[in-house]
């Protein structure tokens, strides 16, 4: 099965998400970063969504979870690189991502955890 | 005018589903804004097809009214059918774990939406977006 690479940076972990999302795969990354927090006592998760075209409900709650999640394991998660187009769509759909941290490049979302952290 | 027919049997469909309406909204010259937002709503209703209608199809067909172009998407399974549309399209109702956004939040992504059901027999949910 597919699975979306997660890189370790110290004590970050950074995920870039490339391809059209499908439901099995996300719960798989859920899953994978959740245990990779843990592992490697990570604090802070960078999320990059800037290749995602689409962010729908489903989608948009396994990332709510994922930061929840993160953030139970003592792990910041920014979510960084969302396109404008999916945006306005997300808030149209009445998702608004609460609790979900987020940064417009991978720059800002690393120099975030980063201040966080020092 | 042209159209198609998809299964939505699986996860993957899903997927599928939201690349050929992607394409179509390019092919009908849709601006990217509104291109995701009709390929978003979509994803929630052939989602809600595959979960809560235990699998269906998509029909997908350009349509044109004066010149306006446009894409009807008709959403079609023969699951349980939905008891109160009204208590369904709200904001926040859900009859899984889910957000319950999919209904509601698809009609307000599109320009037209209209659905059917019937309990016992199964849910149509029929939606266009004009160029």
């Amino acid at each position: 099965m597919d699975r979306i690479p997660i890189l370790r940076m110290g004590e970050f972990l950074l995920v870039s998400i490339q391809v059209d999302l499908h439901d099995q795969l996300v719960l798989q990354l859920q899953d994978d970063l959740t245990n990779a927090v843990h592992r490697h006592a990570a604090r802070g998760v960078l999320i990059d969504i800037s290749a995602v075209e689409v962010v729908d409900s489903f989608i948009g709650r396994m990332i709510s979870d994922i930061s929840s999640m993160g953030r139970i394991l003592g792990a910041r998660t920014v979510l960084v690189g969302m396109r404008p187009a999916v945006a306005i769509t997300l808030v149209e759909l009445g998702l608004s991502l609460p609790g979900v941290e987020t940064a417009l490049t991978v720059e800002r979302g690393m120099l975030r955890l980063r201040a966080e952290n020092s | 005018m042209d159209g198609s027919q998809s299964p939505l049997k699986s996860p993957n469909d899903i997927v599928l589903a939201r690349q050929l309406v992607r394409r179509a909204a390019q092919q009908i010259g849709l601006s990217l804004v509104d291109q995701t937002k009709v390929v978003t709503a979509a994803s929630e209703l052939a989602r809600n097809a595959l979960v809560h209608g235990h699998g269906g199809v998509m029909d997908l067909e350009v349509v044109e009214n004066g010149g306006r172009r446009g894409l009807r998407l008709t959403f079609s399974d023969q699951g349980p059918g939905i008891p109160n549309i009204d208590l369904a399209l709200t904001d926040g109702w859900t009859s899984g774990n889910g957000l319950g956004l999919g209904l509601s939040g698809a009609r307000r992504l599109v320009n037209e939406f209209r659905i059917h059901s019937q309990v016992g027999r199964g849910t149509q949910v029929t939606v266009v977006r004009w160029k």
